[in-house]
């Protein structure tokens, strides 16, 4: 309890990750937004093209955008420690470095469920406004990829708090996360023969098969199964971060 | 107390710490001196458990660091003053810290009070002079009311009175039977701060004396003499085994040395003489002469000075 009240004080006492959580929900919502005035636009004009009005439609921004954020503010926590010295203050107050990088991973991670949640929902309400359709919180699949964004982004702070530990560096960290699902999961998937696997057994194309954004691959499993598929792949992350940090001289 | 034990670290086949053994009792100042790269930051890393040993033990009041459960009521260290994070202010800095370890919430502002930052508590610490970033390292030493304290270098770059200050708060933590180590390169800071001096080169053990035994064993003093019957005292001086040789001085005025005598024996000998003196003083030589002679062979990194070609320990160095 007391790791985690340390690692509050900590996140609420400087600026970034308020700031990233605003950003977070304005260009997500922001982007919701959008996406019904286009949908809207289309429609109007005949053009079919993009189907049916869905809930991956109106979580796109939240999907894309708001994901990159958490894993921002959440590897930023820290990164920050270790570019200051602070991570040694850190472990001397709690020398079982475990505590203080699980402490770090759930506390962020329930702050990413909640800013999900809030992003989600607002998406959700903002972009039927937008587009004047209807979606149903209640079908099967509409539920998944609504509440399936603030069990996204748990996943991902806890993924960037363990490429945080490993990399202790803002910008090496940072460059990593952003770059895997952008270039290596989706750059890949155009190579001949090779790219087909990428995006089959890629975590993120995997996350966001869970989240209705399937990119027309053949998954060897249920969207359920793309979800765990990623939470395993963020345990086996973290895990090695939590043995090398108590590996690691600090 | 602190108990280290054949304490021994490599990085590669560098060896920082060489199978270190010494202890460090409550109740005085232990300065822990060696020159810069002698292993004397490694050491207090691996005490606090921020490095771990290649081999060997530390152990903080009879166990080791990571096994105390709140550490920062027992330990308080300042190892580097810029450990903060710069848009933190400086109460929410501490603030963390005593969450860390449930330490009730008024010991902040009492620290703070403590070190005399109260008035700036809410700026962020990013802005501080290295005076006021010390205060707060200090604060945070401080914070779980330790028995035990770590400083390194504290005296890095401060102004004399930022200096005095630490100096007499180290020496009054030590007075309330506290156990404090206190590393230093400067010898005369340690002999103005320590009792008791722990001295290490390249990370092995040189010296574990007091402050006044290693001034005494290290420095030879020596009696500076003037008088208008220079050569009549030159051969009693000589005739009693004195080693005596021309001193002129800064003054340039002709003066003799004695070396190993006390003022004490050349003032009696020149009065059983008849002998006027125009002066009489002792000389010691100086602290960093002393040291330097101690730590000569051990220091990693010798200057080249000018005409001379370098050390030749250079070479054993980068060997």
């Amino acid at each position: 309890m007391s790791v985690l009240n340390a690692e509050r004080i900590k996140l609420t006492s400087t600026k970034s990750p308020l700031w990233c959580s605003l950003i977070a929900v304005v260009v997500s919502v922001g982007f919701a937004a959008i996406m019904g005035v286009a949908y809207k636009s289309l429609v109007s004009s005949g053009d079919n093209s993009m189907g049916e009005f869905t809930v991956a439609y109106t979580q796109a921004g939240a999907a894309q955008f708001g994901a990159m954020l958490v894993m921002i503010m959440s590897a930023l926590a820290v990164t920050t420690e270790y570019r200051f010295g602070v991570i040694r203050t850190t472990f001397q107050a709690i020398p079982r470095r475990t505590q203080v990088i699980g402490g770090k991973a759930a506390l962020l991670a329930a702050i990413a469920a909640v800013l999900g949640l809030v992003i989600a929902l607002a998406s959700f309400f903002v972009a039927q406004a937008t587009s004047g359709e209807t979606l149903s919180m209640g079908s099967g699949d509409n539920a998944r990829e609504l509440f399936g964004i603030p069990i996204y982004y748990a996943l991902l702070a806890v993924l960037a708090v363990g490429v945080g530990t490993l990399i202790r560096q803002s910008a090496g960290a940072i460059s990593l996360l952003l770059l895997w699902p952008l270039v290596i999961e989706s750059l890949a998937t155009i190579i001949p023969k090779v790219g087909k696997y990428v995006g089959e057994f890629g975590p993120f194309n995997n996350v966001n098969y869970f989240l209705g954004n399937g990119g027309g691959f053949d998954f060897h499993w249920g969207p359920w199964g793309g979800l765990l598929y990623f939470a395993a792949f963020v345990a086996i992350v973290f895990g090695a971060s939590l043995f090398v940090v108590n590996k690691r001289d600090a | 107390m602190i108990e280290v034990r054949g304490l021994t670290k490599t990085y590669g086949s560098t060896k920082a710490v060489d199978d270190l053994t010494f202890s460090v009792k409550p109740g005085i100042v232990t300065g822990f001196l060696g020159p810069n790269g002698a292993g004397k930051s490694t050491t207090m890393r691996m005490i606090l458990g921020l490095d771990t040993p290649t081999s060997g033990t530390a152990l903080v009041e009879g166990v080791p660091y990571h096994q105390l459960k709140q550490p920062l009521r027992t330990v308080g260290a300042l190892l580097d003053a810029k450990w903060v994070h710069p848009n933190r202010s400086a109460k929410a800095h501490l603030q963390w810290m005593a969450a860390a370890n449930s330490l009730p919430m008024s010991r902040v502002d009492e620290v703070l009070r403590l070190v005399g930052l109260s008035e700036v508590a809410g700026k962020k610490a990013g802005g501080f002079s290295l005076g006021m970033s010390q205060r707060l390292g200090l604060a945070g030493a401080l914070l779980g009311d330790p028995k035990v304290l770590l400083f390194d270098e504290p005296v890095n770059g401060l102004d004399p009175e930022g200096i005095v200050w630490i100096r007499k708060f180290m020496q009054s933590l030590a007075a309330e039977g506290r156990t404090v180590l206190v590393s230093s390169h400067l010898l005369s800071e340690m002999s103005l701060t320590a009792e008791h001096l722990i001295v290490i080169g390249r990370g092995r053990l040189i010296a574990d004396v007091s402050v006044k035994d290693f001034v005494d064993r290290a420095s030879d003093s020596s009696v500076r003499v003037r008088s208008p019957q220079l050569d009549a005292l030159r051969g009693l001086l000589t005739a009693q085994g004195f080693a005596v040789h021309e001193d002129p001085g800064a003054d340039h005025q002709p003066a003799l040395l004695v070396a190993g005598a006390r003022t004490d024996d050349v003032g009696a000998l020149a009065g059983a003489n008849g002998i006027v003196l125009h002066e009489l003083a002792s000389k010691q030589g100086s602290l960093e002469d002393a040291f330097m002679k101690l730590t000569g062979d051990d220091v990693q990194y010798h200057a080249q000075i000018a005409g001379q070609p370098a050390a030749q320990n250079m070479g054993g160095a980068l060997r």
